[in-house]
């Protein structure tokens, strides 16, 4: 028999609809598998009696002769940023202990009428906080691929539990969200495909927010079709989303075309940057060759203000933090720490209630925000993001996507990069700039370092054309071929 | 840019965080060396560039002025830490 954990999303939606197996035998197979592989510490809460339930319904459903779609019925993992009805929700937080949301995020809320089954809440950085899931109250979890010298390895962050459940066939697929990589950068590191879509394409309605000017949920899957997939399942218009996009949800796995005869791809001269790893450039190399090798028209571009994205980005991102992070009083839910005063309780709570990056954070965008500094540092800012926006909108005047690296290296072992913040905040320079401008991004794992680690390659687009980015992302998978690798698979 | 000490106990304080005082020191230096890698931003002439605040183009949208929840009090306040009769309760702020 098949180990159902080995499939992908399309292979079970065929086999639940040839009656070849239930989704009840899928989510056992998950829920098994979520069992022992616990040492990964990649949910935070697992959820088998919804998951059963929701399983259970999928069949009945079937067995009427109906179906809600290619969702219907895959065990699916949700990042546990998504506020999801009655079950606990942390974002990886202290002060959020014991939150039982009495509602459902848009997102997961839309995954659910299309029947997907819910396996549990994943683990993450602490209110998507950081690039190596270390920063979690839920302590960090563990990348399924280890160094050749049997270390343990971050799965890279925030959406640190959804891409090593990914990896770890521990779910189907998972949500994440993406501020400035955070469903990319894991990708790259688990070896599996990570899809930010365009900002305002997912509802943000009901996902805890870190800063809700570049906070965008995305699926994260073995493939890319899975990625179209489940994408279009959580992507659609929502009133309750005032960023979110009044636009249609095209059939995205139709975009999967195989045909990318004369589009056009652009490689961005800044990303080559000064001591790059060799293996990344090389890698970099091979998919412009695989690229050009299937038709596609390769051309040398400039994104000038490349550098200033990550600067920009650690203002952008603490100042709207800071004021996000605000209601984490003790008085409406979560931790209290009792004081003398109201203020007392204030400071007592979020003292304790928020971890070191958490406080880092809120602090800088306190600062930048404070008056004196307010138009030196936040609207500064503010305009370079103007003028990162305007290098890619001159850029898809000639290209219709770009292709670069997505993370500078591959997963470093528990422990490494930690106490230098400055560091950790590197890992993103390759996926802040697109986030800036709100575009689509796609991490596809592409091949493996000399230590035998995945290596992702970023696809970016064109606003609200996902479906060039992931006709592209389709054809650079089938030429790595990565499933060949082994090393993350049970 | 370098933050002193005084400067992020004041933030913090802003932000109304405990931070005990043995912790100001080494955070006031972790603080001064992201803002440090920051600075670099100010060598970019920036003059005459419209700041942004949102890539969504589009202004924002306008709903009808209607009730469109409510009577939900007792769920509100299920995951409060504390409550009493129906209200949040916090240590007194009036004397």
């Amino acid at each position: 028999m098949t180990d159902l954990t080995q499939l992908t999303i399309s292979q079970a939606r065929d086999k639940l609809a040839a009656g070849e197996c239930t989704a009840v035998q899928l989510t056992e197979a998950f829920l098994k598998a979520m069992e022992t592989g616990r040492d990964l510490n990649a949910y935070i809460t697992e959820t088998p009696e919804i998951a059963l339930q929701r399983a259970q319904e999928s069949d009945a459903r079937r067995a009427n002769g109906e179906s809600l779609g290619a969702m219907d019925g895959i065990p699916v993992a949700i990042k546990d940023l998504f506020c999801t009805e009655d079950v606990l929700t942390t974002a990886g937080s202290h002060i959020l202990d014991g939150f039982t949301p009495a509602y459902e995020s848009t997102v997961s809320a839309n995954l659910r009428a299309a029947g997907a089954v819910m396996l549990g809440k994943t683990n993450l950085d602490e209110f998507a906080m950081g690039s190596a899931n270390i920063t979690s109250y839920y302590g960090p979890t563990k990348n399924p691929w280890k160094s050749t010298d049997g270390k343990d390895l971050v799965p890279g962050g925030s959406s640190g539990g959804s891409a090593a459940a990914v990896a770890g066939r521990l779910a189907m697929a998972a949500t994440g969200t993406d501020t400035g990589g955070s469903i990319r950068q894991p990708a790259s590191f688990c070896g599996i495909t990570g899809f930010k879509p365009t900002y305002g394409r997912c509802s943000r309605w009901g996902t805890i927010a870190y800063a809700s000017s570049l906070d965008q949920a995305g699926p994260m899957t073995q493939t890319v079709r899975d990625a179209a997939i489940m994408l279009g399942a959580m992507a659609g218009y929502d009133a309750k989303d005032s960023t979110s996009a009044p636009v249609d949800v095209p059939d995205f796995e139709a975009a999967l075309t195989g045909d990318i005869k004369g589009l056009k791809i652009g490689i961005p001269a800044e990303y080559k940057m000064d001591g790059m790893d060799p293996a990344i450039v090389a890698l970099w190399d091979q998919g412009i060759a695989w690229l050009k090798a299937q038709g596609a028209e390769v051309k040398d571009i400039s994104l000038p203000h490349t550098q200033y994205a990550l600067p920009a980005y650690y203002i952008v991102a603490p100042a709207e933090a800071s004021a996000n992070l605000a209601r984490y009083d003790g008085v409406r839910y979560g931790l209290r720490v009792p004081g003398d005063s109201l203020d007392d309780m204030y400071m007592n709570t979020r003292g304790e209630g928020f971890g070191e990056e958490v406080q880092r954070r809120i602090l800088i965008g306190t600062y930048v925000l404070s008056s004196g500094y307010y138009d030196a540092y936040y609207i500064k800012a503010q305009k370079v993001r103007t003028l990162i926006a305007n290098d890619f909108t001159k850029a898809f005047e000639d290209v219709d996507v770009i292709l670069t690296p997505t993370a500078p290296s591959a997963a470093f072992a528990l422990g490494e990069q930690q106490d230098d913040p400055v560091a950790m905040y590197l890992n993103d320079v390759f996926t802040v700039p697109a986030s800036l401008a709100g575009l689509p991004g796609i991490s596809v794992p592409a091949g493996l370092s000399p230590d035998g680690l995945p290596l992702g390659l970023q696809i970016l687009g064109r606003p609200f054309d996902e479906e060039t980015v992931l006709k592209v992302a389709d054809v650079l998978e089938t030429s790595a071929d990565f499933t060949r690798h082994t090393g993350g698979g049970a | 840019m370098s933050l002193d000490k005084d400067t992020v106990k004041n933030m913090a304080y802003l932000a109304r965080i405990r931070v005990e005082e043995d912790k100001l020191e080494p955070l006031a230096g972790e603080l001064s060396a992201i803002m440090g890698w920051i600075e670099h931003l100010q060598e970019l002439n920036t003059d005459g560039v419209e700041p942004m605040a949102s890539v969504v183009a589009v202004g924002l949208p306008l709903r009808k002025d209607v009730v469109t929840d409510g009577n939900c009090r007792d769920t509100v306040l299920s995951n409060a830490p504390e409550s009493e009769d129906g209200f949040y309760a916090v240590p007194k702020v009036v004397e």
